[in-house]
């Protein structure tokens, strides 16, 4: 029962879900539409599942004596405030949870992602080395992209940006559709063995 | 941004560019402070936008066939409970059934049939015959079911060709990506923050 009903629970909703795309009747896209709702408040009620688990793992810190209770409390102060405010005085419009959101959290992310441009720079220095064509190619394209997308490529030629806009429409576009076919064809098979019960991977690994 | 949001925005910001001299405490209280603002806000925006819209408010209005829904996510949340965690499959099986069977006539038509019928849709053209090369060699890299050997080998050498452009170019975007971030944060510091900027 532990890993039958699921089994068949899984492939009952997926050949539905799969035989609605080609059936038209009211009851049958009524019946779509619902489960999506489910699948999005059972998607929240995961997102529930993680947060609630951080707060657990940082109140454990917190009780724990050491460097790290301070760290779990600021954590803990962040989660606090934007529940207080969230919930107490709404997310509409002017509240005090979207200015915390626009002056604190958002800034904040900005920063972590713009610290990449150092970490990127470096990588590059370390692993940008033409030791084959296939590396110089890369170099190539990187370079490429970069000159024509900033004022001095045109400055440079003023051919640059016409080759940017063929390198970006023309190879990249080729690779890109066959990776693309590539991942279409390989989330189809694997869709089909889930239906069938043959990837039992997302029960847990004592499944299989 | 008022003056106080300014000095916040400011703080955090230096506090989170410390990291490029070396991890220390005001990196990580920085670190701690925005996960925990981000756990909030998630919390606060899926109860909010989803689970009170969607669930509650049809429950409390009579709506009973989102008595469903809500046993499938308190089984799912009774996961926590380490002896109950076998309930959290149902609704498990559910999301990744449903999500399969959605994702066959999708990927088919959108990741298969109209990346081909695009490709060969234009082969008159000399672009058109060399993105149609591109795509064939390309695929044909990622053919596992023979080993590389004679046709095949020179075939999936040009699709690596191909594959090493297309790394380049997102190589290329990512890097401007990011830098313009920075210079988004740069110009915050020198211009909101210490007003050196002029204009």
């Amino acid at each position: 029962m532990r890993t039958r009903l699921p089994v068949i629970i899984c492939g009952v909703f997926g050949v539905f879900m799969a035989a609605q795309y080609f059936i038209t009747a009211e009851p049958v896209t009524a019946m779509y539409r619902a489960v999506l709702d489910w699948m999005q408040i059972i998607f929240v009620c995961a997102l529930l599942v993680g947060i609630l688990n951080v707060i657990l793992r940082q109140l454990k810190s917190a009780a724990r004596p050491g460097p790290d209770r301070v760290y779990a409390g600021i954590a803990l102060f962040g989660i606090a405030l934007m529940v207080v405010l969230g919930f107490g005085w709404g997310i509409g419009r002017g509240s005090a949870f979207l200015w915390v959101f626009n002056n604190v959290q958002a800034p904040m992310q900005t920063t972590v992602f713009s610290l990449l441009a150092f970490y990127v720079a470096s990588a590059a220095y370390r692993g940008f080395r033409a030791r084959h064509f296939e590396s110089a190619l890369l170099i190539a394209a990187a370079l490429i992209i970069l000159l024509g997308r900033v004022p001095i490529g045109e400055m440079i030629s003023s051919h640059v940006p016409a080759v940017v806009s063929w390198v970006l429409n023309v190879p990249a576009v080729a690779a890109k559709r066959a990776i693309l076919i590539g991942i279409g064809l390989g989330m189809t098979a694997t869709a089909i063995k889930v239906i069938a019960g043959l990837e039992r991977a997302y029960l847990g690994s004592r499944t299989r | 941004m008022s003056e106080i949001g300014v000095w916040i925005t400011a703080l955090t910001t230096l506090a989170i560019y410390s990291f490029l001299y070396r991890d220390n405490p005001f990196y990580k209280a920085a670190e701690y402070l925005l996960i925990g603002l981000t756990v909030g806000y998630s919390l606060v925006i899926s109860v909010k936008t989803v689970l009170w819209p969607g669930l509650v408010l049809p429950l409390v209005g009579g709506d009973l066939a989102k008595i469903i829904p809500l046993v499938l996510g308190g089984l799912m949340i009774i996961r926590l409970v380490p002896k109950l965690t076998v309930w959290s499959r149902i609704p498990l099986a559910v999301i990744v059934g449903a999500g399969a069977g959605v994702s066959i006539p999708a990927m088919l038509k959108a990741r298969i049939l109209q990346q081909m019928g695009a490709t060969v849709g234009h082969v008159a053209s000399l672009n058109g015959i060399i993105m149609l090369v591109g795509v064939i060699a390309t695929v044909m890299y990622f053919y596992f079911s023979r080993e590389q050997k004679g046709i095949l080998q020179p075939v999936a050498k040009i699709g690596t060709w191909y594959m090493m452009i297309f790394f380049g170019a997102t190589f290329g975007y990512t890097v401007m990506s990011r830098v313009s971030l920075l210079i988004g944060r740069m110009e915050f510091l020198l211009g909101d923050w210490l007003h050196l900027l002029g204009g």
